[in-house]
């Protein structure tokens, strides 16, 4: 037990004097926060185009069809009669990115519906320009709209029921309540959480294993009075509390980064205090024990520092894997999902930011397997360090 | 002291030890002695528990090396071949980290590091990291590491090696002592002149067997030759120079 604690403490030193180390452990915690502010505000920000602010497009040939432009009106789309001389001068604005979207109605625009034929109208626009398909869509809609209306009007005049060509209809029904929806969003929240958490320990395991090893430091180590488990209970507390550490300052990042989030733009609701904080970190933290038993079973089969680098940088990929699964095919918590790390993290996480209780039972499960599969690998790094096989 | 007796150990095809016996009294400093790839590494890592032989036995101060692996740890003081100092910590925290780990509670640790910095005058290094030393000054805060708990054996891999002159002889003024106070001594070496200064006993090594040893008087007398280096050659059955 002392022997463990001595290098516990020897870890923990060691790894703070390592500028390196320290900086890429906070970028992890700090990193994930902030490219999810920036990306949902991005987002918000596009969808929110829609339907909320006027959208001016030009048009050609507009005397053509007066009754479509005050349609268009209707749904907060303005017209600029003049701003193009041809539909040339319209298509290159176009395919220039100055312009988003362009309107060319047909000259015989108002002919062609006044006798009852198809009445041609184009929506100039660039497939290849994403940030111009919102725009698109929305001139689309309203131009469908328009034209349903006239095909409903002429079959009226014609004493049919317009619902004749009409067969189906399809109307939504969203049944989630405000904090729910922030759900979808707030999925990613526990993926970047865990993957700093799991980053945060990297440096030292990888450190006190194949660095120690490539450094000459490990033989000497191997003739003091400590057995090999109490080597390897040492180097693993020590990414163990890594972790944990990178955990609980990427939960408060984000605590604060919620204050960021346009969560009232999108109707939703995500409570996140310093309650749901400690709620989170206590549903976390035997993440930390897992990654520290992986951690350090995979760097102890690998041969140098630099080996053990790239394995660990795919192992700790592996305990994420369960939550895209999740977020692809939604679930619901339920006891045999608790025995998957994170997975069960996953879901207990997605509870608390709901604002449902968390079931204890739940969490125990969670925790214990998560904890006894972290304990596992740490068995197998014990096996590894007392074969011969570690030094050469 | 050292006992070892036919400790055989082989890595896949190649044989690294066959049949190694030899004894390392205490006050006493032996040398083991042979050509690169003879051995004397992997019989320096069977004696100080680092790996288990596959057969043969060895005791440490009385202790089995196999079976009861850390008392004869708490026995012995062991330099391996790289100094192996941690290179973000300061010199007294590495050795600091060794006295803790030697089981020295706080106080007598402070004492056994301040003992140990004065006696191999490093206190010009001990406040400073380790990431900055030569290698001669990395070789003499690791031999400061391992003799901090005033080990009764001390095992040393081919320590002088890269010293300056200057540092190789402080080192052998340090194994003199060391002897004086009646511990046992036992270092690897391939530089004859070195083992002819400094050793009491000699095992010359080769070829993963034990081809001679006694004293270097009785290798001298037993191959007929004047000189120790000579009397190396002939053992070893090599007709250069040792490397």
């Amino acid at each position: 037990m002392n022997a463990t604690i001595t290098v516990l403490a020897k870890e923990v030193r060691d790894t703070l004097r390592d500028r390196r180390a320290v900086i890429s452990g906070l970028s992890g915690a700090l990193f994930g926060p902030l490219l999810f502010v920036v990306v949902t505000n991005f987002t918000v920000d596009r969808t929110m185009d829609e339907g909320e602010d006027t959208l001016e497009i030009p048009v050609l040939n507009a005397a053509e069809a007066p009754y479509l432009v005050a349609h268009l009106a209707q749904h907060l789309i303005d017209l600029k009669v003049d701003a193009f001389e041809s539909r040339e001068a319209l298509r290159a604005s176009v395919r220039g990115g100055e312009t988003a979207v362009g309107l060319v109605i047909d000259e015989g625009f108002g002919t062609a519906l006044g006798s009852g034929k198809a009445a041609r109208v184009w929506v100039v626009s660039d497939g290849g320009n994403a940030s111009a398909q919102s725009s698109v869509r929305r001139v689309r809609n309203a131009l469908g709209g328009y034209g349903r209306m006239v095909g409903a009007l002429r079959l009226q005049l014609r004493g049919v029921d317009p619902s004749i060509a009409r067969p189906i209809a399809v109307l939504s029904d969203d049944v989630s309540t405000p904090s729910g929806r922030s759900v979808v969003l707030l999925g990613m929240f526990t993926y970047f959480l865990l993957f700093s958490c799991l980053l945060g320990g990297v440096h030292v395991a990888v450190d006190a294993t194949a660095g120690e090893r490539e450094r000459g430091s490990l033989e000497p180590l191997l003739t003091l009075p400590a057995s090999r488990a109490a080597l390897v209970a040492g180097k693993f507390a020590a990414t163990a509390f890594f972790m944990a550490a990178t955990l609980g300052i990427g939960i408060a990042a984000f605590s604060v980064a919620i204050d960021y989030l346009p969560l009232a733009e999108m109707s939703m609701d995500a409570d996140f205090g310093p309650e749901e904080c400690a709620m989170a970190f206590i549903v976390l933290v035997p993440v930390a024990i897992l990654g520290a038993g992986l951690l350090n079973a995979v760097a102890s089969f690998t041969k140098s520092f630099k080996e053990a680098q790239s394995y660990t940088g795919i192992a700790i990929l592996l305990p994420t894997l369960p939550i895209i699964l999740v977020l692809l095919n939604p679930m619901q918590p339920a006891a045999p999902l608790m025995l998957v790390p994170s997975l069960s993290q996953h879901l207990l996480i997605t509870s608390i930011v709901k604002g449902d209780p968390v079931d204890s039972l739940y969490l125990a499960i969670s925790a214990a397997s998560t904890a006894a599969v972290g304990i596992l690998f740490g068995l197998l790094a014990i096996w590894r360090y007392r074969s011969e096989k570690l030094l050469v | 002291m050292i006992e070892a007796r036919g400790l055989t150990k082989r890595f896949k095809d190649v044989v690294a030890m066959d049949r190694v016996s030899f004894r390392a009294d205490d006050g006493r400093v032996t040398g083991l002695v042979g050509p690169n790839g003879a051995g004397k590494s992997t019989t320096l890592r069977v004696l100080s528990t680092v790996i288990g032989a596959d057969s043969g036995a060895a005791r440490v101060d009385g202790f089995d090396v196999a079976d009861e692996p850390l008392a004869v740890r708490r026995q012995i003081g062991a330099l391996p071949h790289l100094s192996g100092l941690y290179p973000n910590l300061t010199g007294r925290e590495n050795i600091a980290y060794y006295a803790r780990m030697q089981g020295l509670r706080r106080r007598e640790a402070k004492r056994a590091i301040d003992t140990v910095i004065e006696r191999l005058d490093i206190g010009d290094l001990s406040d400073r990291r380790a990431r900055g030393f030569s290698h001669g000054e990395g070789i003499r805060v690791a031999l400061a590491r391992s003799m901090v708990h005033r080990p009764q054996t001390v095992i040393l891999d081919e320590p002088t090696n890269g010293l300056d002159v200057v540092a190789a002889r402080a080192l052998r003024d340090v194994i003199r002592d060391l002897r004086r106070e009646g511990r046992c001594i036992l270092f690897s070496s391939h530089v004859m002149q070195e083992v002819a200064m400094l050793c009491d006993d000699l095992v010359i090594i080769s070829g993963g067997r034990v081809a001679i040893s006694g004293t270097p008087e009785e290798i001298r007398r037993g191959t007929g030759s004047e000189d120790l280096e000579d009397a190396f050659v002939a053992v070893i059955g090599l007709d250069e120079e040792p490397v």
